[in-house]
């Protein structure tokens, strides 16, 4: 009888205890709730450059992936940018790609900026937002590492420094 | 200690205060007391002898309905604070949160934010009271049914006397013909749709049980809303978000898993005009000015053909065209979409002539798409102007350098390199909305602003909700317990037969006056004399 008791209280305040962490476990993570998450596959998208090129990210596939969300606008973003240039021109023969999506600004716009500063890595034009959407990008700049399986290795939200951009490129070096 | 044996042989649960079988008085505290506490009739709802594990102290704890009552306390004045000043999700977003309360309320607006009132409905500690509010409903609930229903269930006919006389309505007397009396009594009350039991002579006639549920079916639906409420944070069962959609532009619906876009082909906002609408609201519009009949969105909404990558153009299937206005949502699926904001007049398009500043004569004209402008406008006869820089939304930063805050056409700026046939190698001029610089001296050629062309642009809101039906069950459920307790009675008459004499007692959970003139009109003629309502003689021998 008393053991009963013991148990059906403990189970019912387990459940209830279960259902209230959910709760505040959920409220807590809503903000933050990243669509794309640290280890699993990166969505697949496609995006024309400047040039006209089509970039698919699953063509990237056994190389490392670098994956820069930005916008003329943005100052980190900004600053950030001529140390991706330099680390990339060490690292792209190493099998390591720079893709910078602009948020969806018109193409004289990233034009101009990409001439600013030199910018050797391809860019492309989020138009529409899918891609956006679909990694659930908020502020700027946000990067994606993905390695060669498409994985995501770290998601950074935040200026880089010149030594970060590098270390992190070792990282997805195939 | 044991489980406690009555003398009538029934076994109660520790902690019982009267017999659940005959009701006699079990706690020795009780015995002194002229009348009864009949809540939960005296049943054991909670055992201190089981304090010993946590498990017992945490249960105990959510268990008093004193704890209970704390909890609503302390939310109540906890979400009234929330109210004093504007939640964070309010504030203009002019500046951090963190300098804006200061800012505008001085130490207040400081402590405010440092407790975390800004943004307290969604803090860990409010939902923690709330969390606790729904515990202790459950837990109180648990340790007041079961046994409030043992011991209902349990009851015999013959009470012991101690329980009756102890009753506020007791009554005894010696009728001429005690069993006649019964039989009209039974009879009497059997037509008041009382159920009748009957032992050894005795009766007990009782209607109306079910009402004492009614606080616990009201706490059920209570316990379904909450559940309600805490599936809205399970991802895809609730969805809130505002799609800013210009006219013209075609996007994705957010949170359909990119299947569905919207088109919005035009936003109109309508005013009461004197003229023509109803004139009894001419004395409105004179004394309000503008006043807005309709906001309107005509859109027309598309779904994804095939599977498509994300950037890929899709393939779209139109579904429908819709006029959305306040309160008429477009809905599919279980989506709701509905006007909820708009932005008149951003700018689409501007013009320009290019012209000579001295004599005054244009060279042609040029429309830059403010969305996506063109490396250089050729105008012809060796005329062109080239786009060096564009600014969407234009400022001046820190060192004077022209830079935009956003992507957002607000405030264009442009720097222009003008050729002419008489300038081969350019001119540059810096154009911006009412300014002109040029930076390299004074030019010969100009643009000269012609007109702008705007576009409206309509928010809506994305709205699923999938704990709607969840929410309305718990409140109809809720609803019902309160019907079912508040407007029917528990009623309990007994009659025994002790010594010769006749006792009657009656106990309700409320309305003692009409359950007295029940058993008046039960006992009318049958010789046996109206019992007395013991708390309003004791009261009255008082006064």
């Amino acid at each position: 009888m008393k053991k009963q008791r013991l148990v059906m209280r403990t189970v019912i305040l387990l459940v209830l205890g279960a259902a209230v962490a959910y709760t505040l476990y959920a409220n807590f993570t809503k903000d933050k709730i990243q669509k794309v998450a640290v280890g699993e596959k990166a969505p697949d998208f496609v995006l024309t450059d400047m040039d006209g090129n089509k970039h698919k990210l699953s063509d990237y596939e056994g190389q490392g992936v670098f994956l820069n969300f930005w916008g003329t606008w943005c100052k980190p973003c900004e600053k950030e940018m001529p140390y991706m240039n330099n680390q990339y021109e060490q690292f792209k023969d190493e099998g390591v790609h720079v893709l910078a999506v602009n948020v969806g600004e018109t193409d004289l716009a990233v034009n101009k900026f990409s001439e600013r500063y030199d910018l050797a890595f391809p860019i492309v034009i989020d138009k529409d937002g899918q891609v956006q959407s679909a990694y659930g990008i908020n502020p700027l700049p946000a990067t994606f590492l993905i390695d060669k399986d498409g994985k995501v290795v770290k998601y950074i939200t935040g200026e880089m420094t010149e030594e970060t951009i590098k270390s992190y490129m070792e990282q997805i070096k195939p | 200690m044991k489980e406690v044996k009555c003398d009538c042989g029934h076994v109660n649960p520790i902690g019982t205060i009267l017999c659940e079988s005959c009701g006699k008085v079990l706690e020795e505290k009780e015995k002194d007391n002229k009348l009864l506490d009949m809540r939960y009739e005296g049943s054991a709802r909670r055992s201190q002898t089981y304090n010993k594990t946590i498990i017992d102290k945490i249960w105990n704890f959510f268990s008093s309905v004193k704890v209970g009552v704390w909890l609503i306390v302390i939310t109540l004045i906890a979400s009234a604070v929330g109210t004093i000043l504007p939640q964070e999700m309010y504030i203009p977003p002019i500046m951090p949160a963190a300098e804006y309360y200061e800012d505008q309320y001085g130490w207040i607006g400081k402590l405010y934010y440092d407790l975390g009132f800004h943004n307290l409905y969604s803090s860990w500690w409010y939902l923690i009271l709330i969390a606790s509010i729904g515990i202790s409903l459950v837990i109180c609930s648990l340790d007041r049914v079961v046994p409030l229903y043992r011991a209902l269930n349990k009851q015999k006919v013959s009470r012991h006397e101690s329980y009756l006389q102890r009753q506020r309505v007791f009554g005894a007397s010696q009728p001429e013909d005690t069993d006649k009396a019964f039989t009209m009594a039974k009879e009497k009350l059997k037509s008041k749709k009382y159920s009748i039991r009957e032992e050894n002579g005795n009766i007990l006639a009782e209607k109306g049980r079910f009402s004492r549920w009614g606080p616990y079916v009201n706490h059920v639906g209570l316990i379904i809303f909450l559940i309600g409420g805490m599936l809205r944070f399970v991802p895809g069962m609730y969805v809130d978000k505002i799609l800013w959609i210009r006219e013209g532009e075609t996007k994705v619906i957010p949170e359909t898993n990119g299947e569905y876009y919207l088109k919005n082909d035009s936003f109109i906002l309508e005013m009461y005009d004197k003229e023509k609408d109803n004139e009894v609201f001419g004395e409105a519009i004179d004394k309000a000015g503008m006043v807005a009949k309709n906001y309107q969105s005509n859109v027309t909404l598309y779904k994804k053909q095939g599977d498509t990558v994300a950037g890929e153009e899709a393939d779209l299937k139109k579904v429908k065209d819709y006029e959305v206005k306040v309160n008429k949502p477009l809905k599919f699926e279980n989506f709701a979409l509905y006007q909820v904001d708009y932005k008149l007049n951003e700018l689409n398009k501007m013009s320009f002539a290019l012209t000579n500043k001295k004599t005054g004569e244009e060279y042609g004209d040029l429309t830059v798409d403010l969305n996506r402008p063109q490396d250089e406008y050729d105008l012809g006869n060796g005329y062109k102007a080239e786009v060096v820089s564009y600014f969407p939304d234009f400022e001046f930063d820190e060192n004077g350098e022209p830079v935009t805050k956003s992507r957002i056409p607000n405030n264009p700026a442009f720097v222009f390199k003008m050729f002419t046939p008489d300038k081969p190698d350019g001119e540059i001029s810096f154009v911006a909305i009412r300014q002109t610089i040029e930076p390299f001296g004074d030019n010969e050629y100009k643009l000269a602003f012609k007109g702008i062309d705007t576009k409206n642009v309509s928010a809506l809101t994305v709205r699923k909700d999938l704990t709607l039906w969840i929410i309305a069950l718990g409140g109809v459920i809720f609803m019902i317990g309160v019907a079912q307790g508040s407007y029917w009675n528990h009623r309990r008459i007994w009659l025994r037969r002790v010594n010769g004499e006749v006792w009657v007692a009656g106990h309700t959970n409320k309305n003692w006056h009409g359950l007295k003139s029940e058993i008046e009109a039960a006992l009318d003629g049958t010789g046996i004399l109206m019992p007395e309502d013991q708390l309003q003689n004791q009261s009255e021998k008082k006064s």
